[in-house]
């Protein structure tokens, strides 16, 4: 062996010490991981959202000890869990709320992102991660969503299998393949319960892993986006940190106990949420022959569902056609480079005359896909000389707040059946929505931002 | 092995030997062919199985004692087929959507091409009866039969009888044609059928097989 290692442990952890960094890792990424002292009530949410995949971990294990992955038994082994099996109902709340709650906290978590500029230098990777746990948080809902086998678990999957048939080409074998029958079934369901119950969960562990390690390798932002890293003492720890254990382990612990306040209320008092969590059709077994009188997906998806549905010929030619070329004369307007410039017409010029050769149905495909995929270009579309909100100008809240609105809205009308006033307002929201992101260069640079102060701002409680 | 000092890389890297990094580049390329072809059996089974294909035979259906009006549903490939006996009101309306469906002719190339017998205005065979899959052609979704005309939810005022899907909102006329500025891009499929008497049809079958 190589030479001895030297640990200051002794004992039982000594003996481990020298054969496995566990002291290292604890100091590394608990009791000597600085985090700033001023995180406020939006910095719950991470961890409620590992707390989250704890519980769906665990209750998704003691589903599948009584679930069927067979089209013919998988809706009957459900009610099985929920009136024969002891306490299985509970289990099975407890997943199917949690898959709610996890959205909730998500989204908070995000939006806790947005205001405070997380995802700025040197933080880029951590938001990437972070929007990978997003893809794949739903495409682990979406695969979980078949299992139940219920009406809208069977026209969900339909209808998200048969946008893949819009791209040109390869869709409709593409569409064929996913499904591995002609028709969603047993051989779908099959193939959807392995996704959801040990491919994706392993990639998620995967990504939330990286999305924690690269977090602590630059160390957190805070409410005031300042870099706490910049003043330290004589032992090189942060002036204005904290170490994570035991001040945010106890910390968040309040955190966990009014969430899971919450949680219970919602899984003994509500566990359908009014036809939120568990939408009332979902109680019918699957029937290939009849679309339910109206669908909707579960309420995480209906802002990009409304995207999706707003998506029609008549909007490619007089919505998004003048929406893009106006975008261009911008782009033309500034100054940016010429090479971005000549990338930008030739981007603009290509999704328009795509407008008029392919399908609105791809379009509504692409667009759905994009105003998830757009989240990415967040490090490199803010240009605002400040991270955090607070020190923005005071209309950016506004715009961040319209933001808000939009995207409810856009969800409320993703769960409302079409109409011809919905789908106006629908088309609106889409454009206000890439309108956010895809003017966002510009106006996060505008405007005089507030003075920003050298040290976070704390008062001791 | 911390004291390296007699290995001949302490002093500095050895000039590369080509030979080697040769070899170790001929390695890395035929594992990255086995790997590849490793790849084709597990991306394989995800395609329908032996099973799924046997399962698409022709079905029959009895259209015996159906009232005007009235919609029967067949599953034929898993899919279900919809046979209306339309009433003359609704043989007229299809003429009234003529100018306001997206193709009128069913030209454009269908999933199943429409057969002869049914490029017609009214797309089937027998100008009374429609068969057609009841899978609506933008996401899936099959469309629920909105028969009576007039306003009502998620349909225009002067609605003259036909198809809604609720997915999306795409409409068909009484012919199972698409309505222009829908979601939906085509018109519902004719499958190809035969009728093998009055009363008694084939799905999934022409006669000229």
């Amino acid at each position: 062996m190589a030479a001895e290692k030297n640990v200051e442990t002794t004992g039982l952890i000594g003996w481990i010490d020298h054969r496995f960094p566990l002291t290292a890792n604890w100091k590394a990424h608990l009791s000597e991981y600085y985090a700033p002292k001023n995180f406020n009530f939006w910095y719950f949410f991470g961890s409620l959202a590992m707390l989250v995949l704890v519980i769906q971990i665990v209750t998704g294990i003691f589903l599948t000890m009584h679930y069927k992955p067979d089209a013919a038994r998988a809706f009957e082994s459900v009610e099985y869990i929920m009136r024969d099996v002891p306490w299985g109902w509970l289990v099975r709340y407890m997943h199917s709320t949690g898959a709610s709650a996890f959205f909730i906290v998500v989204y908070l978590h995000m939006f806790r992102g947005l205001m405070y500029g997380s995802y700025r230098k040197p933080r880029e990777l951590i938001w990437i991660f972070g929007c990978l746990i997003f893809l794949v948080l739903m495409a682990e809902a979406f695969f979980g969503y078949l299992l139940p086998w219920g009406q809208m678990s069977y026209w969900g999957a339909q209808v998200i299998v048969n946008l893949f048939s819009a791209i040109p080409l390869i869709g409709p074998e593409l569409s064929v393949w996913i499904r591995g029958d002609y028709v969603v079934g047993d051989a779908t369901l099959n193939r959807f319960f392995a996704f959801h119950v040990i491919a994706i969960p392993l990639v998620l562990l995967g990504l939330v892993a990286a999305h924690i390690l690269a977090l602590h390798e630059v160390g957190s932002n805070n409410p005031d986006g300042v870099e706490i890293k910049k003043h330290k003492d004589a032992q090189g720890r942060p002036l204005d940190g904290i170490p994570f254990h035991p001040y945010y382990t106890v910390h968040d612990i309040l955190g966990v106990a009014v969430f899971l306040m919450a949680f219970s209320a919602v899984v003994f008092f509500a566990p359908e949420m009014g036809g939120y969590f568990l939408e009332f059709n979902n109680f019918i077994p699957a029937d290939p022959l009849k679309t339910p009188a109206h669908i909707a997906p579960v309420w995480y998806f209906t802002p990009y569902y409304s995207i999706l549905r707003a998506i029609t010929t008549e909007f490619l030619t007089w919505g998004l056609t003048p929406f893009l070329l106006v975008y261009l004369a911008i782009v033309w307007m500034s100054r940016v480079k010429p090479l971005s410039k000549l990338i930008a017409t030739a981007a603009v010029l290509a999704l328009v005359v795509g407008f008029f050769i392919l399908d609105a149905k791809f379009w509504g495909v692409v667009a759905m896909g994009a105003s998830v995929v757009i989240f990415f270009a967040m490090p490199w579309i803010d240009n605002s000389p400040v991270k955090s909100i607070r020190y923005r100008p005071t209309w950016h809240k506004y715009i961040y707040g319209l933001f808000v609105v939009i995207f409810i809205v856009l969800g409320y009308f993703g769960v409302q059946a079409p109409s011809p006033i919905g789908e106006r307002i629908s088309q609106a929201g889409t454009l206000l929505y890439f309108a956010f992101f895809l003017l966002m260069p510009w106006w996060s640079a505008m405007g005089d931002p507030k003075p920003v102060p050298d040290r976070v701002t704390f008062e001791a409680h | 092995m911390a004291d390296s000092a007699s290995s001949p890389s302490a002093s500095g890297l050895l000039p590369a030997d080509p030979s080697r990094r040769n070899a170790v580049v001929t390695t890395a390329a035929v594992g990255a062919v086995g790997a590849a072809a490793v790849a084709v059996p597990f991306v394989s089974t995800f395609q329908p199985s032996e099973r799924a294909k046997a399962a698409g035979a022709p079905v029959e259906a009895d259209i015996s004692g159906m009232a005007p009006g009235e919609l029967r549903r067949v599953e034929w490939r898993g899919n279900p087929v919809w046979i209306v006996r339309r009433t003359p009101d609704m043989i007229a309306s299809i003429k009234k959507t003529e100018a306001q469906v997206l193709d009128p002719k069913s030209e454009k190339p269908y999933q199943f091409p429409t057969p002869d017998y049914a490029k017609n205005p009214h797309r089937s065979i027998k100008e009374e009866y429609l068969v057609v899959v009841g899978i609506c052609s933008h996401l899936g979704c099959s469309p629920s039969d909105k028969f009576a005309p007039g306003a009502q939810p998620s349909l225009p005022e002067d609605w003259p009888g036909g198809f809604l899907c609720p997915c999306h909102g795409s409409t068909f006329d009484m012919a199972g044609r698409v309505y222009k500025n829908k979601p939906a891009n085509a018109n519902l499929d004719v499958p190809p059928h035969t009728y093998l008497s009055e009363t008694r049809l084939l799905i999934g079958e022409d006669k000229k097989a």
